[in-house]
């Protein structure tokens, strides 16, 4: 049997009992955010506040897992010291890793912590060998988050070429596959990620109920419209049907989720070290099922990846979390470059 | 299931006859106002709510609207409680409506709001954002363990 690494599995938290039930069903890793602009899943009410950052940590240090800190957005002007504060409070708390995209940032943390390990945000968006070579280069950034634009052949042209640990992301929604560069959520409401830490801020949404359907608009534009027995999905501006030279349909990107399960042995195979879970806005419920369903899935392929097949009940698992309830390989397996 | 795979006690998908709800909306409202507020009240007292989430409630109006057995229970929060309305406002601030197994599944922290809502089986009408804080302040409630109480199947290994 060849030698395959399993890859660590990384899973997301929003709260404390998300974090719990990610440790509890098999997660390797669990990443969060503070309580503020300085993560990309800015939502009112999520994410952790400094208490529940120390007992997450001690709960999840306790069993022998690790904790990543989001601090995923770009500082805004004037503000350097909000977002230079999370990296200290980062190293405060014992984080095995930060997670961040803006290169001030990892140039502060490497300056001022050394010794904190850096790992590159989805959010920096780099896409080639060249690109995290250079993060690893000048910051000593350890392991570097892949974006969702890639096939598995880039992938693997980037793991040859890079000592960095590359991480990719298996489960989740997918969102226009630009990520870092995005600025459709800032057109639509004048806020992104990587501004305020939101796409699409949930007051700027609104859902209404009609007879027979239901409409959703974004800041008043209107995103979509579902009969009543239509899934829903949350309306983002790439995620809308639009009406394209007398056409209406999806005109950016279709609502659907990344489940990569079935490519899980070749991810293993090319040398992939962590998969990752999308989903810090979701609930427990949902983190304990995507973890469970993927330490399930990668226990099995521990045994062995020659004998690894994708099992009916994982499939129906992850396609119910799904967004739009429709799975999709995402870029990994495009035949187009 | 195969391989202890799936967990040991789920709650089902399922929707009650209609005269069930035929018959509820018949029923007076408010008790279930009043029991839905004492035991939000309850949750306030043993520290489970955090205050400033608890902040961005105030004087909001609340239905929970119970599809499938007719009931619908409005109430608001003034002054550090939650407290009953005995009518039932045209437009509440927010408006969470599904069948009573949807409601069961998010209690038990078995399914997913999102999923659900997702699946359209939860609908949710008002300020999207209060309905984000209230959904993201009861994921965050750390539920208390009682002597003799199993942990909730859903997170055991």
């Amino acid at each position: 049997m060849p030698h395959c690494k399993i890859p660590e599995l990384v899973c997301p938290a929003g709260s404390l009992p998300a974090l719990k039930a990610a440790v509890d069903n098999g997660a390797d890793t669990v990443y969060f955010g503070y309580r503020n602009d300085t993560n990309a899943r800015n939502f009112a009410g999520l994410n952790f506040d400094r208490k529940a950052m120390v007992e997450g940590v001690a709960y999840a240090h306790a069993r022998g897992r690790h904790v990543l800190l989001a601090i995923n957005t770009f500082p805004q002007p004037g503000r350097e010291a909000d977002w230079h504060a999370a990296i200290d409070g980062a190293a405060d708390l014992g984080a095995d890793a930060v997670i961040l995209a803006d290169v001030g940032l990892l140039d502060y943390a490497r300056s001022r912590h050394p010794g904190l390990r850096l790992h590159l945000s989805v959010q920096g968006s780099a896409t080639s060998y060249e690109a995290v070579n250079f993060a690893c280069r000048e910051f000593g950034v350890r392991r570097a988050v892949l974006p969702r634009v890639l096939t598995l052949a880039q992938v693997e042209r980037v793991i040859r070429n890079t000592l960095a640990e590359i991480e990719v992301f298996c489960f989740g929604s997918l969102c226009v596959m630009n990520e870092g560069r995005c600025w459709l959520s800032s057109y639509a409401t004048g806020e992104s990620p990587n501004t305020l830490g939101a796409c699409s801020p949930a007051r700027f949404v609104k859902w209404e109920k009609k007879p027979g359907r239901m409409d959703t608009r974004l800041n008043g534009i209107l995103i979509d419209r579902y009969d009543d027995r239509e899934p829903a999905g949350y309306p983002t501006l790439c995620k809308g049907r639009f009406e394209v030279n007398g056409a209406t349909y999806y005109a950016l990107e279709e609502p659907v989720s990344l489940n990569a399960l079935e490519l899980l042995p070749e991810i293993a195979r090319i040398g992939v070290a962590a998969v990752k879970i999308e989903g810090r806005q979701r609930s427990p419920a949902y983190v304990a099922q995507a973890t469970r369903t993927w330490r399930a899935a990668l226990d099995a392929l521990g045994e062995g990846p020659e004998g690894f097949t994708v099992r009916p009940a994982w499939r129906a698992e992850l396609g119910k979390l799904a967004e739009g309830a429709q799975v999709t390989l995402g870029a990994y397996d495009r035949p187009w470059r | 299931m195969a391989d202890g795979f799936c967990k040991a006690f789920t709650i089902p998908g399922f929707a009650l006859p209609s005269l069930v709800a035929r018959v509820g909306a018949r029923l007076p409202q408010w008790p279930h106002a009043v029991a839905l507020a004492a035991g939000f009240n309850a949750v306030v007292r043993m520290g489970l709510l955090p205050g400033e989430n608890l902040a961005l409630l105030e004087n909001r109006s609340f239905l929970i609207d119970v599809l499938d057995t007719g009931c619908r229970a409005a109430f608001t929060f003034r002054d550090g409680r939650f407290r009953p309305l005995f009518s039932v406002p045209d437009a509440p601030d927010l408006a969470f409506r599904a069948n009573l197994s949807a409601f069961l599944q998010i209690a038990a922290r078995q399914e997913d709001p999102d999923t659900l809502f997702f699946k359209r089986a939860l609908s949710v009408e008002g300020d999207t954002e209060l309905g984000l804080v209230v959904k993201n302040m009861l994921d965050a409630v750390e539920w208390p363990r009682f002597p003799g109480m199993a942990a909730p199947p859903l997170i055991r290994r």
